[in-house]
Parts: C-alpha cells; structure tokens; sequence
C-alpha cells in the first residue's frame, strides 16, 4: 500500500517550553505515501506537541519538518496553504458551533479552496453521507452528540482533499459508547490508503491498521516499530513497561 | 407658590418639533458614538492583545486615560481647553470627537473580553483547514465573539443614550440642552423635563426591543435544543 515517496518527514525536530523545559528531543520521523503511523505514549510524553508540529500549529525551535516537500520550519513557507493539504482531527472535536454541519465542512472549501457554494455542498453531502449523518446537515454541533461532532470534524477535514491526515487524541473526549463509531471512520480511511498519524491510546485500533508504532517517552522517540514487533516483542524497557500497563485491562 | 401641573403646556412640549429635533440629536450622537466607538474600539483591543509591548502599552496608556476620567471633563477640556494651545473644534466636532474616543475606551475592554472568551481550540481548528490569520478572525473568532458582546455592548448603547446629555454643557444642542432653552419660555420647568425624561425612556425601551432581537439571531445555534459544545 505503501509507496516510497514520503509525505511527512521531520529531522532532529527540537522544542522547548520556556528555558528548562524540552518538549521534543531530537525527534525524527518519516511517514510515506499511504502509510498509517500511531504515536503513543504516557501523558506529556509529548506526542500531542510533536503532531501539531507537522502542520505547524506548534513552532518548532529547531530541526526540520517537510510536508510534501515543503519545509515547514521555513519562515518564508505560507503555512495556511500548506494546512489546507492537511487535514487535522482535534481531541475536542473544535467544530465551529456558531455554523450548521454543513456550514462547517463548507467553509474552508469555499474560503480557502476557492469552491463555488454548490460545489461545496454537494462534496460535503457525499462527506457526510459517508461518515453515516446526513441527517444532522442543517443541525448545528451543540445538538449532536460527541461521537456524531468528531465524525463531523473528519469530514470537515476530508472536505480539503487533503494529502495526509493527522489524528490528535480523537476518541480521549468521547464516552465509551461513541468510540467505535468514530474508529470504524478512521479504520475504513486507512485501508482506503489515506497517509494518517495518529495520536492515540486505542491499541485495538494500532493493531487492527498501524503500519508502524511510534513509542515516545519524555519527549523522545524512544522506539518504532511494526505492529506485530512492537505489541509482541518490544524492544526497549519503558516501552515493554507502557504496554504492560494499558494492555492489562 | 404652588403651580400644580399643567397637561396643557405638557401636550405642547410633547409635540413641540424643536425637541423631537433634539432628540433626533441625541441619537444621532449615540449611533456615531457607538459605531466609531467599535471600530477603534476594535484596533486598540487588537494592539491590547498584542505580544508586543510597543502595541499593547499604548493601547493600555488610552483605555486608562478615558476609562478614568468624567466624559464631562474630556469634553470641557476637548471645547474649552485646547484652544489655549490654538487647536479649535466647533461644538459638534469636540462633542463628537469626546463621544467617539471615550466610547472607543469601553468598547475596546468589551470587545478584548469577547475575543478572549472564544477558545483557543478554534483558532486551532480554523487555521489546520488552512484559513489565514484574517479568514480565522472574520469567519472564526469574530462571529463567536460577537455573541458575547451584545449583551455588554447593548448596555452601552443604553448608557451612552443617556450619556450624550453632558455634551449640553458645551451648549451641543441635543435633547436636554433644547430642553433647558424651551424653560425660558413659560417657566414649565417639571412637565419639560418629564418630556424629556419620556423621550429618553422611549429611545431606551426602543433599543432594549432591538438588542433582544439581535441575541435571539446571535444565539440561535445555541438555543434550548443546544446539548452544549464541550
């Protein structure tokens, strides 16, 4: 599924929060044309951080991140056009609650992608068909339930064509019930070929489409890995002891 | 001695043309005060929010200046003071100008509290679709914070109605200033002023009616279907 052509592609990436604290230790990662990553890791491993680098709604302090060849970290770079290319699911879902469903997944197809209204209707009806909400179109978010606003917030993002899709935290918000409503979306994207990186604590979902594992500690990447290896067979001590602690339940 | 009341002489002023013109006065000087109070109010909220200190000290330094002192004074010293040092406004324009810069003041708090209460979260979300930094304030931000405004800037619609009758003391001939020229006439000093009061209390009421109308409009995506965002 998998081509060679790398869509993300971050070298020695470096962050700090204030003088004393580092967020991301020379973090290096490639994500390929079709490829499904999983970052997880403990909490304030850094892993949120390290995704909103990508598209540069974090600023990195220094290292280099590329999205399909464009340099992220370059200031001369026009970071909103290169956003448009990639779409982004948030751990609160974000929707603008002031527009209806449709409204949203519409807005930045006619703003920033220069759609005609109709266009744009139409592409976000096929969207929200899909995601199973047609229903709800000319509902505002406040009316519809977690599970229901977080597919939204994948369509919205799909709206953009966009070249890869980041995932941050997108079921942590949602009650339990609604998890598997919005893990099916993102499982039928991935075998779709859709170019994901996923932060996330679903190891259901890491096993079922995850190329490859990402496991970060105290803003390192201390370990990656194929899902067969990295479940069964970790290499490294923190992660053998991160699994051992989440998979016991 | 007593004069009692007298319905005719109140009638008169009711209909009397020279203070339903001062009237018209006084809300002319409140839609110009508010409005250009809201667009400068706007800028300066801005540069209060700026990180950079070259923007946000002076922005401070204004809201300071014409939060903390009496509308009387800045007009009295806009009129009576700065032509001492050979800067000259007639009537209108220092009553105007005082509106306009002391509104801007109070709209500029009102507005910053209204963008600062809408999460970070959507600036986020409006900026990974890839809009730019004015597309996030105008589709974004700015409908979001409006909703938040209006109850607070509906009050200070309702306060400046009012509020434009200090001009009188530089003789601007709105509502209250016409109101004291027409005592002259026949000395009906209380059915004069309950003429005057009347005219305020229906500008007021109008404008409550108004701003009811456009929170209804504001908050329809978060009326009683809402099951809340977060």
């Amino acid at each position: 599924m998998a081509d060679n052509r790398p869509v993300i592609e971050m070298q020695s990436v470096n962050k700090w929060y204030g003088p004393n604290f580092q967020v991301l230790k020379d973090c290096s990662l490639t994500v390929k044309r079709g490829e499904v990553v999983v970052i997880c890791g403990p909490s304030g491993s850094g892993k949120s951080t390290l995704i909103k680098c990508v598209n540069g709604l974090e600023p990195v302090d220094n290292g280099r991140i590329t999205v399909t060849g464009t340099d992220v970290t370059d200031r001369k770079t026009r970071l909103p056009a290169l956003r448009a290319k990639v779409g982004m699911v948030f751990q609160h879902f974000e929707l603008f609650p002031h527009m209806t469903i449709t409204e949203n997944l519409c807005i930045g197809q006619e703003k920033v992608l220069g759609r005609s209204p109709a266009e744009a209707k139409a592409k976000a009806a096929a969207l929200l068909e899909r995601v199973g909400l047609s229903a709800h179109a000319g509902k505002y978010p406040g009316q519809l339930s977690g599970g229901q606003q977080q597919r939204v917030a994948i369509a919205r993002a799909l709206a953009m064509d966009p070249q890869a899709m980041l995932f941050d935290e997108p079921t942590s918000a949602l009650d339990p019930e609604m998890i598997n409503e919005v893990l099916d979306v993102m499982v039928a994207l991935a075998q779709e070929g859709m170019t994901m990186m996923v932060v996330t604590h679903e190891m259901g979902f890491a096993r079922k489409v995850a190329d490859r594992i990402v496991f970060m500690d105290q803003g390192e990447i201390v370990e990656i890995g194929d899902r067969g290896t990295f479940f069964d067979n970790p290499k490294t001590e923190r992660a053998r002891s991160f699994l051992s602690k989440i998979l016991v339940h | 001695m007593v004069k009692g009341w007298n319905w005719e002489g109140f009638f008169e002023y009711l209909t009397n043309y020279y203070l339903f013109e001062g009237a018209m006065v006084t809300l002319g000087l409140t839609v110009f005060a508010i409005s250009s109070g809201l667009v400068l109010g706007f800028f300066i909220a801005l540069m209060r929010m700026s990180r950079h200190h070259f923007l946000s000290a002076p922005a401070s330094f204004y809201i300071w200046i014409f939060r903390g002192t009496p509308l009387l004074v800045q007009l009295i010293i806009i009129y009576t003071g700065l032509p001492q040092l050979g800067i000259r406004f007639t009537v209108i324009q220092s009553t105007l100008l005082g509106l306009a810069l002391c509104e801007a003041a109070y709209l500029a708090e009102i507005i910053r509290a209204g963008i600062s209460a809408v999460p970070k979260g959507q600036v986020a979300a409006a900026r990974a679709i890839g809009m730019t930094e004015s597309q996030v304030m105008r589709y974004v931000i700015a409908p979001q914070a409006m909703r938040i405004i209006i109850p607070p800037l509906g009050n200070s619609v309702n306060s400046v109605l009012k509020t434009t009758s200090i001009a009188s003391i530089i003789s601007m001939e709105e509502l209250l200033r016409r109101t004291q020229v027409l005592i002259q006439e026949k000395f009906l000093v209380l059915e004069l002023f309950v003429v005057a009061a009347i005219y305020y209390l229906i500008m007021t009421t109008a404008w409550d009616l108004i701003q009811r109308r456009i929170e209804r409009r504001f908050g329809k995506a978060y009326g009683p279907m809402s099951v809340g965002n977060h």
